[in-house]
């Protein structure tokens, strides 16, 4: 083999090495925090585990997003919007009764993406269904779409509003998974709250990320998505439901 | 065709059918001059730049692309999730708001100064809130 | 075949400007009910984060699928050949383009944010049927425009044939298309349905020619102009064909539904004690406006019955669109099926509206819109024949 080929093989072995472990080297920069400059990834995808045995009378997480994203109501509960809700439950068959936080499921197939006309309703490739407020004309059919009532519609004028949590009247809104904490490597308000003054029953993390709890605990233990018959893949599974 | 009606030789650019565009266009002119000059708003804007050695990019770009770059960053933070502070919406708030009200609205606010002065409404504080955050820093 | 002469209405009598000063105090409450609505927000209507489409809605996609339907008769004359339906194509085409443009500005104006419309036209989900429909009315305007032309310009007379089949198929996919902004809502039992499309294709069938009849004898009646008995009979018959079609789609819908126990609930609550739904169901939509029609239009009989008739369609098919889109809503969303739910934000239970001023101002202004357009219509191009009268040759 002459030198120039031993040449050329030898790069083309090192290219090959390279691209090989160049994915790996990608995964082990993304488990640590995501800095502030990178675009979101498709190989990370968040999501929540709620453990609904834990969860009791207590709205710990329904206080932390109202102080958080700056959705304190006006006194009308029909209009006031409500990024995430308490829910009680009793099974009509047995009389069992549960309660538990509902708020936007950040499904892997949103119909709310679907049936938006500008596309304002759009997933962020790390699995966070948000709404690009920039290009909602406010025609609500994506309230319409949610299996879940997950969206608002806001109506009357907002003001005083958080700088990280833009909200404005006539365009829609629900749950961002706290996107300004998570994009700075926190946690949702709601999760936060609920592990330092609730019961502990909210998990967040790195569904992809097989280094951590959530991941693990998915992988190991029961948990169920809502409406599973839409089969949406949402990213908020809950347990013992 | 007929003879003019009798009026007034004072009368007639108004009153002779098809010499309506010009009285039109006249009093027109009247009406908005008379609104502008007592409006007042052919003063200026008023622009203090009370923060800061220098703005993100040099004044003559900033003055013509400020909105397209407001845009496309815009895009980029929320789509994306890119979020440098260089260019964020909070980051000009920071710097520009005024040092009495804290907002870039109202008396002597920064941005609405302008866009009244140029007649351009604009869209981002109906969402956005105008007023400097305490603890904020932003990187010029 | 002798041709129809056509004429513009003489528009100078007092009765035609008091009919565009009533219909301008119309439009003026619905600018200003939408001028509210946009400042302060739509706190001030009933709609709720429960009903998010309310009365405005109602009445504008009761006036699409209206505008769709009311083409059918010059399509009848143009892609069946229907001779006896050629002179009435003109004023089909315009009746079809005023109610599209008067259910479109109620759309329009009730969103969120009006302000908006370009960024509407400008950026698109293709997969949402919302953005297909932006296409299909703006498409329905200049498709009708050119079918229109055809017709109206003795030289292109030989091109309405292939206008009118355009027009015709483009009015079957937007009928199509609006039936499924419904009928494509997985979440909903209300609405997950294929058989909604179909529905809203001969809703528009029904409620099409009943606003044709309606327009087309206060037109003559009001201009002087002659309307033959055999000619009204005709449609009268037409329409009672297109109520019983409507009849037949509801019947299926809900004997579907009442076979499949997840859905009993929900017909439950429309059929037996959904309230105000129920009424409007039995009352509004199956007795005014379905039986009663069948029974003036082929009992009745006579020019009386089939205006009482058409009105009848008219109101029962604006209570099937309440029933439809304001009694769907309200049918809680079975988030957590075989459980009974409760929460803040009004889980579980039966949602609570009732229509209100500025809603009601915005829908009957859409319909004043789409009145005024087809009276200025008439009186600035020939779209009426100078006489319908049975005995004119080009009857035969």
């Amino acid at each position: 083999m002459n030198p120039e080929r031993r040449q050329l093989l030898g790069w083309s072995v090192a290219a090959a090495a390279g691209a090989a472990l160049a994915p790996g080297l990608r995964l082990v920069e993304l488990a640590l925090a995501r800095s502030p400059e990178e675009a979101a990834s498709a190989l990370q995808r968040w999501g929540l585990l709620i453990d609904v045995a834990k969860c009791a009378d207590c709205d710990e997480c329904v206080t932390a997003c109202r102080d958080e994203n700056g959705w304190t109501g006006l006194g009308r509960p029909a209009t006031d919007a409500q990024w995430i809700r308490k829910v009680s439950l009793r099974d009509r068959a047995t009389g069992h009764v549960q309660t538990l936080p509902l708020m936007c499921q950040h499904c892997e197939h949103p119909p709310c993406v679907d049936v938006c006309p500008t596309g304002a309703s759009f997933r962020r490739a790390d699995g966070i269904v948000l709404v690009d407020k920039h290009t909602c004309i406010g025609c609500r059919y994506c309230v319409m779409a949610c299996p879940f009532g997950a969206r608002s519609f806001i109506h009357e004028p907002v003001s005083g509003q958080k700088p990280d949590v833009p909200r404005g009247k006539g365009t829609v809104e629900s749950c961002t998974l706290c996107v300004h904490r998570v994009d700075r490597g926190e946690r949702p308000a709601c999760v936060e709250a609920c592990n330092r003054d609730g019961r502990k029953a909210m998990l967040f993390g790195d569904l992809n990320d097989s280094s951590s709890e959530i991941h693990r605990r998915v992988r190991t233990e029961p948990s169920t998505a809502l409406r599973p018959d839409l089969a949406l893949n949402p990213g908020v599974r809950y347990q013992h439901l | 065709m007929s003879a003019p009606p009798a009026t007034s030789r004072w009368g007639w650019a108004i009153i002779k059918k098809g010499n309506w565009a010009p009285a039109f266009a006249g009093a027109t002119f009247l009406v908005v001059a008379a609104t502008l000059a007592g409006a007042g708003v052919a003063d200026g804007p008023v622009i203090k730049i009370e923060r800061g050695e220098a703005c993100v990019a040099p004044t003559d770009e900033m003055r013509r692309n400020h909105m397209r770059m407001l845009f496309h960053q815009r895009d980029r933070t929320m789509r994306e999730g890119i979020r440098a502070t260089r260019f964020s919406l909070k980051g000009c708030v920071d710097c520009h708001a005024s040092a009495k009200t804290g907002s870039v609205l109202g008396e002597e606010g920064f941005c609405s100064s302008c866009h009244a002065y140029a007649s351009v409404k604009i869209d981002c504080f109906e969402c956005h809130t105008p007023m400097r955050q305490a603890g904020f820093t932003s990187r010029p | 075949m002798a041709s129809v002469q056509y004429r513009e209405i003489e528009g100078r009598s007092r009765g035609f400007f008091v009919i565009l000063m009533t219909l301008g105090i119309f439009i003026t409450a619905g600018l200003a009910a939408a001028w509210a609505m946009e400042h302060e927000g739509h706190v001030i209507t009933g709609m709720t984060n429960r009903i998010v489409w309310g009365t405005p809605h109602v009445f504008a996609v009761f006036l699409i699928v209206a505008a769709s339907g009311a083409l059918n008769v010059a399509s009848v004359a143009s892609v069946f050949g229907r001779e006896l339906y050629k002179p009435l194509a003109r004023l089909s085409g315009l009746l079809a383009l005023a109610l599209l443009a008067g259910g479109l500005a109620v759309l329009v104006l009730d969103l969120g944010r009006p302000d908006r419309l370009i960024v509407a036209m400008t950026h698109y989900n293709f997969k949402s049927i919302f953005a297909w429909n932006i296409f299909l009315y703006t498409g329905f305007f200049a498709v009708v425009a050119l079918y229109l032309w055809t017709m109206l310009e003795r030289r292109m007379n030989g091109y309405t044939v292939r206008a009118g089949v355009l027009a015709f198929l483009w009015r079957l996919v937007l009928t199509t298309g609006t039936g499924s902004i419904f009928g494509f809502l997985v979440a909903r039992e209300p609405y997950n349905s294929a058989l909604l499309a179909p529905l809203f294709i001969v809703m528009s069938f029904a409620f099409g020619t009943a606003a044709f009849v309606l327009v087309l004898m206060a037109a003559c009646r009001w201009s002087g102009r002659a309307l033959g008995d055999a000619l009204l009979a005709r449609l009268g018959n037409l329409l009672g064909i297109f109520v019983a079609a409507v009849l037949y789609f509801v019947a299926v819908h809900h004997l579907t539904n009442l076979y499949i126990a997840r859905q009993l609930e929900l017909e439950r609550f429309l059929l037996l004690d959904g309230g105000i739904y129920t009424w409007l169901f039995w009352i509004g939509q199956v007795l005014v406006g379905g039986l009663v029609p069948l029974v003036l239009v082929f009992a009745a009989r006579g020019r009386g019955a089939l205006a009482a008739a058409a009105a009848c369609v008219i109101a029962g098919g604006l209570a099937q669109l309440y029933v439809i889109i304001i009694g769907g809503q309200a049918y809680p969303q079975s988030i957590f099926p075989g459980k009974d739910l409760s929460s803040s934000f009004f889980d579980g239970v039966v949602a609570s509206y009732a229509p209100s001023l500025p809603e009601v101002a915005l829908g009957v202004g859409g319909v004043g819109l789409a009145a005024a357009l087809t009276v200025l219509g008439l009186k600035v191009l020939p779209f009426l024949p100078r006489s319908l009268a049975d005995d004119e040759p080009a009857k035969a």
